[in-house]
This record gives C-alpha cells, sequence and structure tokens, in this order.
C-alpha cells in the first residue's frame, strides 16, 4: 500500500505515547504488556501471601480452629494455584515481555497482537479461579487436584470445575505466549547476536519457552479428561468405571516437574544478568551457563516420577528415577559455582539488586541441597507430603524465584519507569525479607522430619510441633511486613521522582544504552551487536563513561498497530468456559455458542485487520 | 577503617541471628516428638534413616563449604564505585570441569546407597513367621484386618515387638497414604491395586500415625496408633478380640418386636445405664454402621470391638474419655465436621448409656 508523506505523518501520530484506559486495552507494545502482566501479577502474589498468612495463622497453636476445614483447603489449593500460575510465572513473563526485545535489540516481540491476547486471557483466567470465592466455591482438592479425589463423586461441588477450567484458560495464555518468545528469540535478533552471544537472561527464557511450550499441552490434555469427567460423566479417572488414579499422577507431573523449572531457570537468568554487572566482570563459564541450562531441562522432562515415590513403582523405576533426579545436581551445582566464580575476583557493588542476587544464592544452595536429600527414593517414604517438602520447594521457589524476580525488580525499576527505588529501603526490605523467609521456612525441614504432614488444618497438641509452628507464624508476618516495606519504597519513590539515567548500574546489555524509559520503538536506529556484553564493549570502543542518550521524534519507524480483538478474543474464551461451568442449565448449548461466535468473531476480525500504514 | 567496622558488625549481627535460630532449633529438639522420622523404632524406618543420615552428611558438608565461599567472596571481594576495574576473566575450563567432577562424586556416595536401599525396600517378607495385616483405608478413618486371626479392628493396630508385619493396603474410596513414621515409612493407597509396607517393632510403645495424601475435608484428622507390644501382650489382646466374637455367637434375648438382639452375657452383667445403651445402640441405629464383634467385619463404620479400651477415638486424634465419647456420639459434625457418622439426636443421658455400654466392649 503505497502512503504519501502526510499519511506517514499521520501514522507516526497514531504511536504518539498514549496513555488512558483505551490505550492500555489495545496496546500491543511489549512494554506496556510487561507493566501489565506485573501489576497483575504483584495483585495476584499479594493474594496468596495473604492465603498464605492465613494458614499461617491458622497454624499458630494446635487444635485451632481460626478458618474451618472446608477454608483451610480452599487456602491452600488457591495459595499454591496463584503462587505458581498466577504470581512466579507471570511475573517472569513481566520481564520476558519488558526486556527479551531489548535485551536482543529488536523493537516488539514476534506477534504483539497475540502477546496483548495472551496477557488479557491470563488475566482473565485469574480472575476466573479468584471468582470463586464468591461463591464460596474455591478450589479445595490441591494444585496437584489428584484423583480421584477430584472426582465428580468426592468433589461434587463447582470447586474444582473452577480449579480445572481455570488453570485450562491459564495454559492458553502461557502456550500463546510460549509460542511467541521461542520465535521472537529466534528471529528478531539484532544483527550480530549470535545465540551464542545472548544475554543470559534470554537463553533461559528461551529455554523456559520450550519447557512451557512441551509441557504444558500434557496438562492441557489431563485437564480435558478430568472436565470430560466432570461435566460429562466420563471415567478416564474413575477406578469404578475402569479408569485409573494414577495415570493422573504421571500426567500431572510431566507437566509438574518441568513446570518447577519453568518456574526457576527465568530466576537463573536474571541472577546471571545481576552477577556480572554489580561484581563489574562478565559471566564466569558463559557456555557452560548455556549447557547446563539446556542440560536441566532436558533432564527436567526424565524425572518427574520422583513426586511419587510413595506410590510404590517398583525398583527398578525407583532407581531409574532416583539417579535421574541426582543427575539434575550436577548442572545446577555447575550454575551455582559459576555464579561465584562470576563474584570471585571482582568489585562487588552492594546495590539492592545485589544484596537480592547473593540471597538468591545463598537460600538456592539451600532449597538444591534438601532437593538432593529427596532425590533418594528409600529417604524420600519419609519426607514426601510433610513439612520437610514444604521447606524444600519453599526455599527454591521462594528463596530462589521470589529473590530473584525482586532482585530483577530492583534492578530494571528504572529502565522499567524512569526513576530510581530508594536505596535505603531496598536494603531494609532485604533483611527483612530474608530474616523472615528464614524464620518461616527453615523450622519446617525440623518439623516435617519430626512428623508434620503437609495440608492439615489442625494438629494435634503432643506431638510436638507447637513452638516451631508459633516461630514460623512470627517469621510469616515479618516477610510479610516485608513487602509493604517494597511497596511504601514503590510509592514513595513514584513521588518523589528521583530521574534515572539511561545507565544507573554500569550495564552490559542494550537496554542500557537507551533512555529510561525507553521510547515506544525502543532503538532509534537497530544496534549491531560484537560480542556477549556489547554495551560493556562499546562504552570501552568509546572511552568510558557515554552521554545520556536523547529522546528522538521516531518519525517513519514503523510500529504495530494498537488492536482491541485480542482484548475481546480472549474475553471471548473467558464466556467460553464461564458457558461451559452453565453446560448442564437450560440454555448451556446457547451460552457455549454465543461464547465460541465471541471468540472466532474476534479472532476473525484480528486475521483481517487492516494496517494503518503500510 | 570506619567503614570496614560496620561491615563486621552487620556480619556479627547476622551470624548472632544464625546462633539464635540454631538454639531455638535445638531447644526445641528436646520436646518430645512422638511422630519423628529421627528416631526410628522399627527396622524398616532405622533402614531409612541410615540413607537419610548419608545424605544429611553430604548436603550438610556441601551447604557449609558453599556457604562460607560465597560469605568469604562477598567480604574479600568488595569495592567501591570509584575503583578500578576488575580483571575480565571470561572462565577457566580445568576449574570448571573440576566443580562438575566433584559434586558427581559427591552424588555417588549418596546414589550408591539409595540404591542397594530402594531394592530392600521391595524385599516384601513372607513367611510363617510374618503377621499379614490388611490395611484399609476410609474418609477418614483406618481399617485393619488380620486374615490369619479373622479379625477386624478399626484406628488402633496392634503387633507384636520382634515380629515382621507385612501390610497389603487399598483404599475404599479416595487415594490415602499410610504414614508410621517411626516403625517404616510412608506408602500411598489405590482402589484398583494394592500396595504393600513392611516394619518389625524393635521395642513396645505407642506409636502415632497418619494419613499423609491429602484425601479431602478432614485429611488433618486420620490418624492412627500402632501399639507394639510384648508378644504374650499381643496374643491377649488377640484372644480378647476373639472373644468378642464368642459373646457375640452366645444365645440372646431378641426384643422381639423389633428383633434387635441383646446379649445375655451383657444383660447379666450391667447395670441399668448400659442396658439402656445395649438398647440405644440398635434404635438409634449405631448398629447399621457398626460391629462390635472383631470377627465380623462391617466396613461401614470402624469396628468397634475393643472400643472400650481404646487410646483415642474419631481416626486417632481425640482422646478416649468418657467425656469425649459422649460428646462425639453427641455432635459428630461438630467435633469432625464432615464425617460420615451421622447427627442421631442422641441426648446427654442417652450419650452416657451408649457411653457405658461401648465400655463394656
Amino acid at each position: 500500500m503505497a502512503t504519501s508523506v502526510l499519511d506517514h505523518a499521520g501514522a507516526v501520530g497514531i504511536h504518539a505515547e498514549k496513555t488512558g484506559l483505551w490505550a492500555w486495552i489495545t496496546t500491543v507494545d511489549h512494554k506496556k504488556i510487561g507493566i501489565l502482566y506485573g501489576a497483575s501479577a504483584f495483585i495476584f502474589f499479594l493474594i496468596g501471601g495473604l492465603e498464605a498468612l492465613i494458614i499461617r495463622w491458622q497454624l499458630m497453636k494446635p487444635d485451632n480452629n481460626f478458618v474451618t476445614p472446608e477454608f483451610y483447603n480452599q487456602l491452600f489449593t488457591m495459595h499454591g494455584t496463584t503462587m505458581i500460575f498466577l504470581a512466579v510465572m507471570p511475573l517472569s513473563a513481566m520481564f520476558f515481555n519488558f526486556f527479551i526485545p531489548l535485551l536482543i535489540g529488536a523493537r516488539d516481540v514476534a506477534f504483539p497482537r497475540l502477546n496483548a491476547f495472551s496477557f488479557w486471557v491470563f488475566l482473565f483466567g485469574g480472575l476466573f479461579l479468584n471468582s470463586s470465592f464468591l461463591f464460596n466455591a474455591a478450589p479445595n482438592g490441591g494444585w496437584f487436584g489428584y484423583a480421584n479425589l477430584s472426582s465428580k463423586q468426592y468433589s461434587p461441588g463447582l470447586n474444582m470445575d473452577f480449579w480445572a477450567m481455570g488453570l485450562q484458560i491459564l495454559g492458553i495464555a502461557s502456550l500463546a505466549a510460549g509460542v511467541n518468545f521461542f520465535v521472537t528469540i529466534l528471529n528478531m535478533r539484532a544483527p550480530g547476536m549470535k545465540l551464542i552471544r545472548m544475554p543470559m537472561f534470554v537463553w533461559m527464557s528461551f529455554i523456559t519457552q520450550l519447557l512451557v511450550l512441551l509441557s504444558f499441552p500434557v496438562i492441557t490434555v489431563a485437564l480435558i479428561l478430568l472436565m470430560f469427567d466432570r461435566l460429562f460423566g466420563t471415567n478416564f479417572f474413575v477406578p469404578a468405571g475402569g479408569g485409573d488414579t494414577i495415570l493422573w499422577q504421571h500426567l500431572f507431573w510431566v507437566f509438574g516437574h518441568p513446570e518447577v523449572y519453568i518456574l526457576i531457570l527465568p530466576a537463573f537468568g536474571i541472577i546471571s544478568e545481576v552477577l556480572p554487572v554489580f561484581s563489574r566482570k562478565p559471566l564466569f563459564g558463559y557456555t557452560a551457563m548455556v549447557f547446563s541450562g539446556c542440560f536441566i531441562a532436558f533432564l527436567g522432562f526424565g524425572v518427574w516420577s520422583h513426586h511419587m515415590f510413595s506410590t510404590g513403582m517398583g525398583p527398578i523405576a525407583d532407581s531409574v528415577f532416583s539417579l535421574a533426579t541426582m543427575l539434575i545436581a550436577i548442572p545446577t551445582g555447575v550454575k551455582v559455582f559459576n555464579w561465584m566464580g562470576t563474584t570471585w575476583g571482582g568489585s562487588i557493588q552492594m546495590k539492592t539488586p545485589m544484596y537480592f542476587a547473593l540471597g538468591f544464592i545463598a537460600m538456592f544452595i539451600m532449597g538444591g541441597l534438601s532437593g538432593v536429600m529427596h532425590s533418594s527414593a528409600p529417604a524420600d517414604l519419609q519426607q514426601t507430603d510433610t513439612y520437610f517438602v514444604v521447606a524444600h520447594f519453599h526455599y527454591v521457589l521462594f528463596g530462589g524465584s521470589i529473590f530473584a524476580l525482586v532482585s530483577g525488580a530492583y534492578y530494571w525499576w528504572p529502565k522499567m519507569f524512569g526513576h530510581m527505588l530508594d536505596e535505603g529501603l531496598g536494603k531494609v526490605h532485604f533483611w527483612l525479607m530474608l530474616i523472615g523467609f528464614n524464620l518461616t521456612f527453615f523450622p519446617m525441614h525440623i518439623v516435617g522430619l519430626e512428623g508434620m504432614p503437609r495440608r492439615v488444618y489442625t494438629y494435634p497438641a503432643g506431638l510436638g510441633f507447637e513452638s516451631l509452628n508459633r516461630l514460623e507464624t512470627i517469621g510469616s508476618l515479618i516477610l510479610g511486613f516485608s513487602f509493604l516495606v517494597f511497596i511504601f519504597n514503590v510509592i514513595k519513590s513514584a513521588l518523589s521522582k528521583v530521574p534515572a539515567p539511561a545507565d544507573p548500574w554500569n550495564g552490559a546489555t542494550l537496554e542500557w544504552s537507551i533512555p529510561s524509559p525507553p521510547q515506544e520503538f525502543n532503538f532509534p536506529s537497530i544496534p549491531t551487536v560484537h560480542g556477549r556484553d556489547p554495551f560493556w564493549e562499546e562504552k570501552r570502543a568509546r572511552g568510558g563513561k557515554l552521554p545520556e542518550p536523547a529522546r528522538v521524534s521516531g518519525a517513519g519507524i514503523h510500529l504495530p498497530d494498537p488492536s482491541y480483538w485480542p482484548f475481546l478474543a480472549a474475553v471471548g474464551v473467558l464466556l467460553l468456559f464461564i458457558a461451559l461451568m452453565h453446560h448442564d442449565s437450560k440454555f448451556g448449548p446457547a451460552y457455549i455458542f454465543a461464547a465460541v461466535s465471541v471468540l472466532f468473531f474476534s479472532i476473525f476480525n484480528w486475521v483481517f485487520e487492516p494496517f494503518h500504514e503500510g | 577503617m570506619h567503614h570496614r567496622f560496620k561491615r563486621w558488625r552487620s556480619f556479627a549481627g547476622a551470624l548472632l541471628l544464625l546462633t539464635l535460630l540454631v538454639a531455638v532449633v535445638a531447644g526445641a529438639q528436646s520436646n518430645p516428638f512422638p511422630q519423628s522420622t529421627l528416631h526410628p523404632k522399627g527396622d524398616f524406618a532405622q533402614m531409612v534413616d541410615k540413607l537419610f543420615r548419608t545424605t544429611l552428611f553430604w548436603a550438610t558438608l556441601v551447604f557449609v563449604l558453599t556457604e562460607a565461599a560465597l560469605i568469604f567472596v562477598i567480604f574479600k571481594f568488595r569495592g567501591k564505585p570509584d575503583d578500578a576495574e576488575p580483571k575480565q576473566v571470561h572462565g577457566n575450563t580445568m576449574v570448571e570441569v573440576i566443580w562438575t567432577a566433584i559434586p558427581a562424586l559427591v552424588l555417588a556416595m549418596i546414589a550408591v546407597p539409595t540404591v542397594r536401599t530402594i531394592f530392600r525396600t521391595y524385599e516384601i517378607p513372607k513367611g510363617d513367621g510374618v503377621l499379614q495385616v490388611e490395611v484399609i483405608g476410609h474418609q477418614w478413618w483406618w481399617e485393619f484386618r488380620y486374615p490369619e486371626l479373622g479379625l477386624t479392628t478399626a484406628n488402633e493396630l496392634h503387633v507384636p515387638v520382634g515380629r515382621t508385619v507385612a501390610l497389603k493396603m487399598v483404599t475404599q474410596d479416595v487415594l490415602h497414604s499410610f504414614w508410621i513414621p517411626q516403625l517404616a515409612a510412608k506408602r500411598d493407597i489405590f482402589t484398583n491395586r494394592s500396595t504393600t509396607l513392611w516394619f518389625k517393632a524393635e521395642e513396645a510403645g505407642d506409636y502415632p500415625g497418619q494419613c499423609a495424601e491429602f484425601c479431602g475435608l478432614e485429611h488433618a484428622r486420620m490418624a492412627f496408633q500402632v501399639i507394639a507390644e510384648a508378644p504374650d501382650a499381643f496374643d491377649s489382646y488377640v484372644s480378647r478380640m476373639q472373644a468378642t466374637g464368642v459373646r457375640a455367637a452366645e444365645p440372646v434375648v431378641g426384643s422381639t418386636a423389633s428383633a434387635t438382639p441383646v446379649r445375655v452375657a451383657a444383660m447379666v452383667q450391667a447395670d441399668p445405664d448400659t442396658l439402656i445403651g445395649a438398647q440405644l445402640f440398635m434404635t438409634k441405629g449405631c448398629v447399621g454402621c457398626h460391629s462390635l464383634d472383631a470377627t465380623k467385619p462391617m466396613g461401614i463404620g470402624p469396628n468397634l470391638a475393643g472400643i472400650g479400651t481404646r487410646r483415642y477415638i474419631a481416626a486417632g486424634w481425640l482422646e478416649d474419655t468418657d467425656a469425649n465419647l459422649s460428646r462425639w456420639i453427641q455432635d459428630p459434625q461438630v467435633v469432625k465436621p464432615g464425617v460420615m457418622m451421622p447427627d442421631l439426636g442422641v441426648t446427654e443421658a442417652e450419650a452416657q448409656a451408649l457411653v457405658a455400654y461401648l465400655r463394656q466392649h
């Protein structure tokens, strides 16, 4: 389509910085979508945290009745589901969205509208799941939804329907995003950025997308089978009808274990960006870091049954899964040692992101080692389903993932919002979080080994669990308070607006070469990359510190147009699942037809949407 | 100088906190932990514990070394913003090979005993000396059957010290996991296949255990006791239980109208409360789900033969006092919400009579 100069100026006008609700709903800018992911995920994180605090309050003393057994079961199910699918995954997605294009020198992701669709489907999935509280029907069968407790016979309410369908919606969002970032990283890199020159965060994100693409189809199939059992009376997991309960466990963990790496690999990536910058030294053993990440992901598909040692799979299966699990400790160890090698001999700058990054290493070592302890199948026969395991995966997912995500937040905040966070408050946040975290979760190792099972709404006096549980509750309050400090820091910094320079930390990667916050088109001209730490190299070549990059008009830069069709298509997905919840009502088929119509209509219009410029 | 002092002070503060934590932990450990995995009193649990201690040793060693190295690095290589750029090192193949190989060796130290122990856990003991027990999980209580002795009981499993017990387990409804930390470990139980576990109690005692697989509303209240006792004490327990069958087989006087049998033996020695209780047991419908005869499994509600002398009621967590038993009979849905036992409209006085009657069993 030919355009005149005048048309072109008009087209640029479309891309002028816009605000307001409509701009956010129709945005296809990866940075805005990143912020949307971050804000929504942080709110879900607070909800999940509140659930955790209620759980801790209930367990503070024996035979407590602060909450009913039913509500407690809803709380721990929703806490796990929320933290995994609505907090840690989308918080990683915030960094994927905002920073993958910047780190590889691109102007946007490969499929900007699909990106918007992913976000809206994720948000609606999260709202759908949490809306169950309004109907007093929050999921109550555990985040793992084991058959046959999740069957209609033993969970007759809507609770597990909300769970199965909510996860299905979230799976659509994850798969769409997975395709998008996979293609983005393969196809959109700036000239000269070979795969083996990509920043480690991009590498780990790339592997994460591969895991998403290979593991989410499995849970999708499992959830479809469960949905058919519950809605239409099939018997895939119903023993009385010839189904098999253990089939669910295999399907769930074939997804569930790679999911663990989906949660931790982006954290590895963030740490691998932060440590070199604040040690003023390149990442130690880059190639080993790449291959250990690939190796972890590969092995991650071959260890699922270590979640099932207590089912009694037989000595051969137990041995194979024990040994494969132990094997994962080797590439993981390589990563930890290489991070320490990065800091070794460096000039360590103790800024807030570095505090959290070093805290991550210290806590993750603990979680990794307790993981090795229950890779030993017979030892796991005592540990599984106890608080020892709760301690282990919180050291990995909180001490690991959350510490890293918080480190990333402090590190990239200036770039995202154009102002600095307060260093003093950041350090207060760190120490409170470190102390609160360890007070909450370290005693769980002991109380678990002393015989306290998981997922119990209470415990009797006299088993010796009292004092440690009280300590854990106190710790959880400190931990919760640390995030209030973070929120205070965010608000205070937003009000005082200490402007952030383009490159506040002497960064090594491309995002620091452009203004903070970046302009909509990211790079006025696409950079050419000559090595692994492109911005450090450029600064060295040009004799040290560079002047602040100027904000430019961006005239003539092609950007994708805003679109409301992804939003509407996401609404269609939501409506479809709401309609499925009502499938047996009088107008059930009509609801489903209407929802499918909205979905198809939106996708049709999305596909044939005209371009404003060509 | 001042700067450095401050740094050491904060380090000392962190150390102090750590020490405090360890002290709290150590203090807590002096408490009794009857459900602990760390004080095994059965051969299976001891075998697992030995392996656990091997893994704990290596994990602690690696933990201390790596955390110490991390702390060392933080203090040793701390720089100031205006320091010169440090030497730009990209890696070191030799070092990387070493720190790949050493973890592999440590893992081998764990892997070998692990595989050896895995095979031992699956060597199900056989032979005449082995006491066979069938475990049936229910939402939310445990049924135990001794097929060779023809006995059924619930929530309290008596075993003789020094004799291997082989468990064969299934569930009646959803998945559960049988966990007896001090004697064995845990094993999940399924509907359509039976799983196995075995142990030999080395010491007499009451060992608490509980369901370890989330099984619905009252998962937290699905506990049980294993009572390990000297062989002769166990034998007399067995004869007592078998006697409940003999008593049940004795001639009965039926109140012909309702055709509900009341045992002569019970009537002869009974006080009025017991008599009323016996009738209530029939008329209130208790008998519909509960057997008082250990030789007759019923399988709907727990078998109540021996309830008079059990340690706990309501599946191993509520002490078996008269007051608790009475409260339980009157208000089961308050004591353990969601339990299958319905509210039967039993008054306080009726409950007392029922308690008196049950104490005879």
